[in-house]
């Protein structure tokens, strides 16, 4: 399968006060379209400054990135917008929607972005709301959701641009056991229908659910393994 | 984003802080309606001024008579009989610029009605002079044609003359004596108040100008038609200076003086008064319009203030949009927008409230407002620059933010 993400000794440097923090020490690697992919790692260890890296939030010190078609790694924070809106969508542990605002708002947020006209907005939106089964609430706040069901808007929300590769970092974080398994089953239908997936994640079981698993420790790759992937669907029927 | 997104997503953002808007358009709201109402109440008193000005005869040139040299003696003003009532008559055939000159005669002494008298000074006029003065008769009637020409004994009279020589009664068809003349009252002036030297204006009596000189005063037989002054009422809107220049050159045309010559005559006008006063009740009308630009100003940096509170707060938001795909100008655009948007609306609320109070100072306290298009356009207008000029500093800190920090932000 062709690459979607090509990395190439990629580093980032921070300066954080006088002393300089080597978060990210050169990582190269792979990532086919279509695959699931976890990263896991001990906090500190720089999967989070990765996954900002291939999220196109922030720019490496050092090193290649190549999306797709694109070298990113060159790119003004205007392309750089572009990119993120076009090709990835982003799964926050923290939800990171709208408050006092819809749910059919906050998925239409990055059509507006994307100057699709307001028939067509709301069209698209109303499509992956139903997707994530929302259909029915489509007018209710954040406020008046529960967790796993604002997860589900955020997970809409990602999908609405139709990317290539969705990011999410920690969606489980903020949720029971249960409704992460429900989550982590949406991102699995996803995945089968083509949708390439990184999940940042510091749960051995979560990952369990990815078909590769990335770890991470002081910046650098300390293990990158082939998984036979956990069905989160069966195992939502089983308990 | 498009335009009607981006309207959309500002009125959304406001909505959400319903309070913390309408706190903020209260600045501008009080700004506008303080610049409407005090340019109102300044252009009305300008306008009440003006008129006053106007009917103490603005457009009024005074032709005295004026100095003869003889034989190196200066006489002062009026020292010698130098105009005379033909002067008038040339003045209103010539200068287009004059809509009417009225001659007079001025004497003062003891009137005498019954067993009332009273020291007042009287004039012998023409038909002009009621004209020039814009001085309607308030009981009786005016002379008519043949007690003009004819010198009949007749007689108008001031309010305060009446209060002083008939108290209550009716002076209509009264008899005063004149200087041993008995003149009969026809009609009573309306009361016409102070002039700009202090002179109470109605203390006077008027009578035909040959009545006047025949009868009562008196003049000696070599300058038999002189005049003391010639009242000239320029017309509306011609330029006061240039009739005076033509007037002036008239009158030595028809007094033969050669250049070089000292006019034989004076003339005066009220239209330095009027500039005076026009002037300072145009100060007075920008002070307050001044003052209530220091409020709008003081609300565009309540904006300001809101703004960047907002931008602190929504850091979070800002980021997520960042990450969704918005750019730098995006973010400046919305933000920009939802400052102009505060301030266009409470501009727009100013602007009725403005108007509403205008109207009712008018009505309530009885001062008069003038409300002018242009103070609304300007406050409207400058409601909207403040928008933009105290959004833009909160907006382009929203913009700059980079979206990683942003979406960390706590």
């Amino acid at each position: 399968m062709a690459a979607l993400i090509q990395v190439d000794g990629l580093a980032k440097d921070y300066q954080m006060g006088s002393t300089l923090v080597h978060a990210l020490r050169g990582v190269t690697l792979d990532i086919a379209a279509g695959e699931f992919v976890a990263v896991m790692g001990p906090s500190g260890s720089g999967k989070s400054t990765f996954m900002n890296l291939l999220g196109c939030l922030d720019q490496p010190s050092s090193g290649r990135y190549r999306l797709g078609e694109q070298e990113v790694s060159q790119l003004s924070s205007d392309e750089l917008a572009q990119v993120r809106n076009r090709q990835i969508g982003f799964v926050f542990q923290h939800f990171n929607l709208l408050a006092r605002t819809s749910a059919l708002d906050n998925v239409t947020l990055p059509l507006l972005y994307n100057h699709a006209p307001l028939a067509e907005r709301d069209a698209r939106a109303k499509k992956r709301l139903a997707q994530v089964g929302l259909a029915e609430r489509m007018d209710h706040h954040p406020a008046q959701l529960s967790g796993g069901q604002q997860q589900r808007v955020a997970i809409a929300r990602a999908l609405v641009c139709d990317p290539q590769l969705v990011l999410a970092d920690e969606p489980t974080g903020a949720l029971d056991s249960h409704t992460s398994i429900e989550i982590m089953a949406l991102l699995q239908q996803l995945n089968h229908e083509g949708v390439t997936i990184v999940l940042v994640t510091h749960e051995h079981d979560i990952a369990l659910f990815a078909s590769r698993i990335i770890s991470f420790r002081d910046g650098v790759v300390v293990e990158d393994k082939a998984n036979v992937p956990n069905d989160a669907a069966a195992l939502l029927i089983k308990t | 984003m498009n335009l009607a997104a981006t309207l959309r997503v500002a009125l959304l953002a406001l909505r959400i802080n319903k309070m913390r808007s309408a706190l903020t358009m209260l600045g501008i709201i009080i700004g506008v309606a303080a610049v409407i109402v005090m340019i109102a109440v300044g252009n009305g008193a300008q306008a009440r001024v003006e008129e006053q000005i106007k009917s103490l005869g603005s457009n009024i040139i005074m032709v005295l008579s004026g100095s003869v040299t003889s034989g190196g003696a200066r006489g002062g003003s009026g020292s010698q009989p130098t105009i005379f009532e033909e002067d008038a008559t040339a003045m209103m055939r010539e200068i287009d610029d004059i809509q009417a000159a009225a001659p007079t005669l001025r004497a003062s002494g003891q009137v005498i009605a019954g067993n009332a008298n009273w020291s007042t000074t009287f004039y012998g006029i023409t038909p002009e002079y009621l004209e020039v003065r814009e001085w309607p008769i308030a009981e009786g009637r005016n002379f008519e044609t043949t007690e003009m020409n004819g010198s009949g004994k007749v007689v108008l009279i001031g309010q305060t003359v009446a209060e002083n020589l008939f108290g209550a009664a009716n002076p209509l068809d009264q008899v005063i004596r004149v200087r041993k003349v008995p003149l009969t009252v026809v009609g009573v002036l309306q009361r016409k108040g102070q002039s700009m030297s202090g002179q109470d204006q109605d203390d006077t009596l008027l009578m035909p100008i040959n009545t006047a000189r025949t009868r009562v005063i008196g003049v000696t037989q070599a300058k038999s038609r002189s005049v003391n002054s010639i009242m000239v009422k320029v017309k509306d809107g011609a330029d006061m200076a240039q009739a005076e220049a033509h007037l002036k050159e008239l009158l030595r045309q028809r007094h033969r003086l050669q250049p070089g010559q000292d006019d034989d005559f004076y003339v005066r006008n009220l239209s330095e008064i009027l500039q005076t006063q026009e002037a300072s009740s145009k100060v007075m009308a920008l002070l307050l319009a001044a003052v209530a630009s220091v409020s709008l100003l003081v609300g565009g940096i309540g904006i300001m203030n809101i703004m960047l509170v907002s931008v602190t707060e929504r850091t979070r938001e800002i980021g997520l949009r960042m990450a969704v795909g918005a750019r730098g100008r995006d973010i400046l655009t919305q933000f920009l927008v939802e400052a102009v948007m505060l301030s266009v609306i409470g501009g727009l609320i100013g602007i009725v409230l403005g108007i509403s109070t205008a109207l009712l100072i008018a009505k309530l306290a009885g001062w008069p407002t003038a409300l002018s298009a242009a103070a609304i356009i300007l406050a409207a207008g400058f409601a909207a620059i403040i928008g933009i000029f105290f959004g833009y500093y909160p907006a382009r800190k929203a913009s700059r933010l980079l979206p990683i920090d942003a979406l960390r932000y706590e």
